[in-house]
């Protein structure tokens, strides 16, 4: 089996926060990870390669630095690693990554299977798996936790609100990988060393040959007009002492809220 | 020629009911046409729309374009997002809004990239600007921390997605009037790529965290599984929902299903009870638009005071059973 897992790197969002006074992001020395959700797709190739053989190749668009979460994967058991990078591709929406993704993996040759996570913890959009697939045309499920080889398809188990479906799905397809689905298991030592040295190709835009139209901010259409900091609550109580009259308190203060 | 310009809500519907969230987007959809001018539709694909129109009326639809066929019965992103794409590019609507549920959450992308518009995800505001004609997308990015006004100047229609409860929904009447315009899509030449086999509801009320008015929600200050009963207790007492923070599913004491927060559930009820939560960004993303916010916890320095309406310091071991105890007593 060829699976292609897509993976972002992005800024530990535990430590990201904005300047209040001048709405920009305080970026700087936040360390970065391989978004969460992709090590759960990870996890779920490697699982697969396993029983069925094969080869998992991670990809990735950004930055050079994103060839960091690159061999980080490789540690974790990825057999080749793909940087997708150019300034051309810069300020991409999901539109923009969705299309330039997409034809990376139009140049890799039969390809069963390509895994995304949920979503990536920084745009935090869910958007780019299902834009990829429209642009390989390839049929997409969302949320999948299980998946199942059955012949020429697979059965793939996703979760909903209220519980989940099973589906059979034409192979190739892509899905995107909730986090139920497993633990991203340990890198090994000799892997490790192995990735520090690997050749990671990257692939710019006189490799994949877009349509100018169609990359970076020129082919986004949504813009960011504004950033900000969340408001912050006003008029807060804070209530101490005995717990019966802070209960007696609270009960008073919702129903003067109408809200009990 | 004059085009007429329509915002449209995608009328989504399982087993033949239409989801919560759509009368949302409808009833938020109203403020926007009073702004804008345009006129409020729904599209609504499923295998009988007529049964189903006289509801999205009642919210303020004017015009339901019904899209009926047998294979668009449940959804299935293949036919569903060629049908709704065929329809955008032959009526050109200014504005279309989804509900960011697990069926709009693939329906979107895919669209949105078929008819060549930007989607905004998850927007938590929307804003009507008159000048520039352009829809105002607020939403929250990076678990939270930020927020950020996304527009799409150039390509219509624009495209976002709403979770539930962000926005309030408000029946109008219970005999609006409105126009059934039925569509026809030929679905034959789509080739049937996935097959649903099995659809599993697991019922249980304390999950349903999207549909609540009061949510209890626990952390690790509950201490151990067991003491997840006194939080039962209480939701059991207030009719609440039971939430949870990720501590407290990583440890196994509580399933998934209730995790509250960026990787879990976003939620917005009434009245958000978090007892022994510290706070942390992650679990605020998912719960801090909730109307009422309170907060049980020991340490004063918690970050939940800073999103809470209203803080209790103390230990919840005490303070959540008087306040199951004072709930009781105030219903006799
Ligand atoms: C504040 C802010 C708000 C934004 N809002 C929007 C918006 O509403 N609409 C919009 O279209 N764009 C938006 N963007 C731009 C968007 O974040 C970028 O296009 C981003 O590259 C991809 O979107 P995402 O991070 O949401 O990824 P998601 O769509 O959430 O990612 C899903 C999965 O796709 C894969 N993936 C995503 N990006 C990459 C990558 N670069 N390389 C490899 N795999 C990847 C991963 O498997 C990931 O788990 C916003 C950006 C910012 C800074
Ligand atoms: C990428 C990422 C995604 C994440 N997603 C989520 C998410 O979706 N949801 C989520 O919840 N977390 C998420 N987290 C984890 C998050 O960062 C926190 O670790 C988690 O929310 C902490 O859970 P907690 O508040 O229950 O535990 P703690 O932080 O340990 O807080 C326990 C609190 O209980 C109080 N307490 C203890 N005993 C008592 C008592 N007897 N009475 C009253 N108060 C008491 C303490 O003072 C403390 O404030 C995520 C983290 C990352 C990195």
């Amino acid at each position: 089996m060829n699976i292609v897992v897509c993976i972002k790197q992005v800024p530990d969002s535990d430590k990201v926060t904005i300047d209040r006074e001048t709405n920009r992001l305080n970026r700087a020395g936040v360390p970065s990870i391989i978004n969460p959700f992709d090590e759960n797709a990870l996890e779920m190739a490697l699982q697969l390669k396993d029983a069925h053989g094969g080869k998992v190749t991670v990809i990735s668009m950004g930055p050079p630095q994103a060839e960091e979460a690159l061999r980080t994967a490789l540690s974790h058991g990825a057999d080749d690693a793909i940087l997708i990078s150019d300034r051309k591709f810069g300020g991409a929406d999901t539109w923009a990554t969705s299309y330039t993704i997409s034809l990376a993996i139009k140049k890799l040759e039969n390809v069963d299977l390509v895994l995304f996570g949920k979503q990536a913890i920084d745009g935090d959009t869910a958007q780019v798996g299902p834009g990829v697939a429209h642009f390989l045309d390839i049929p997409t499920l969302t949320y999948a936790k299980a998946i199942e080889v059955t012949g020429d398809t697979y059965k793939v188990t996703k979760v909903t609100e209220d519980g989940y479906e099973v589906w059979d799905i034409d192979k190739p397809c892509a899905l995107t990988v909730v986090k139920e689905a497993n633990q991203l298991r340990m890198p090994s030592l000799k892997k490790k060393m192995a990735a520090k040295k690997a050749e990671i190709p990257c692939w710019g835009f006189d490799e994949l040959q877009p349509d100018e139209e169609k990359i970076g901010l020129a082919g986004s259409p949504t813009k960011v007009s504004k950033v900000f900091a969340p408001p912050v609550k006003l008029n807060k109580e804070i209530l101490s002492g005995e717990p019966a009259e802070m209960v007696t308190e609270l009960i008073k203060k919702l129903k003067e809220r109408n809200v009990l | 020629m004059s085009t007429t310009k329509e915002l449209w809500v995608f009328a989504e519907q399982r087993d033949g009911k239409i989801a919560g969230v759509v009368n949302e987007l409808l009833s938020e959809g109203q403020i926007l046409c009073e702004k804008s001018g345009y006129t409020l539709c729904a599209v609504l694909p499923s295998d009988n729309g007529a049964v189903l129109c006289q509801e999205l009326y009642n919210f303020g639809a004017k015009k339901v374009y019904t899209i009926d066929d047998p294979k668009l019965k449940d959804y299935q992103n293949d036919y569903y997002s060629r049908a709704v794409a065929q329809l955008i590019n032959e009526k050109k609507p200014e504005i279309v809004l989804y509900g960011a549920t697990t069926i709009g959450r693939s329906l979107a992308p895919t669209v949105a990239v078929m008819v060549d518009a930007g989607l905004t995800a998850d927007c938590t505001q929307l804003d009507f600007d008159v000048e520039a004609g352009n829809l105002l997308q607020t939403r929250p990015a990076f678990g939270g921390n930020i927020m950020a006004t996304i527009i799409c100047p150039d390509n219509r229609p624009q495209m976002a997605t709403v979770r539930s409860n962000v926005f309030k929904k408000t029946k109008i009447s219970e005999n609006e009037a409105g126009e059934q315009v039925p569509y026809a899509v030929d679905l034959s030449g789509v080739p049937e790529r996935m097959r649903r086999l099995e659809s599993v509801h697991e019922a249980d009320n304390t999950i349903d965290l999207n549909a609540a008015q009061f949510i209890v929600s626990g952390g690790r200050g509950v201490g151990k599984p067991e003491n997840f009963k006194i939080i039962y207790d209480l939701a059991a007492e207030l009719g609440a929902a039971v939430g949870a923070s990720r501590a407290t599913v990583d440890a196994g004491w509580i399933s998934h299903h209730h995790q509250v927060g960026q990787t879990g559930k976003t939620v917005c009820p009434v009245v958000y009870v978090a007892c022994g939560i510290s706070g942390a960004i992650q679990h605020l993303a998912g719960m801090q638009s909730s109307d009422v916010i309170v907060a049980v916890n020991k340490d004063p320095d918690a970050p939940i005071f800073d999103v809470a309406d209203f803080g209790l310091i103390g230990d919840l071991h005490e303070i959540v059973p008087e306040f199951q105890k004072q709930i009781a007593a105030a219903k006799n």
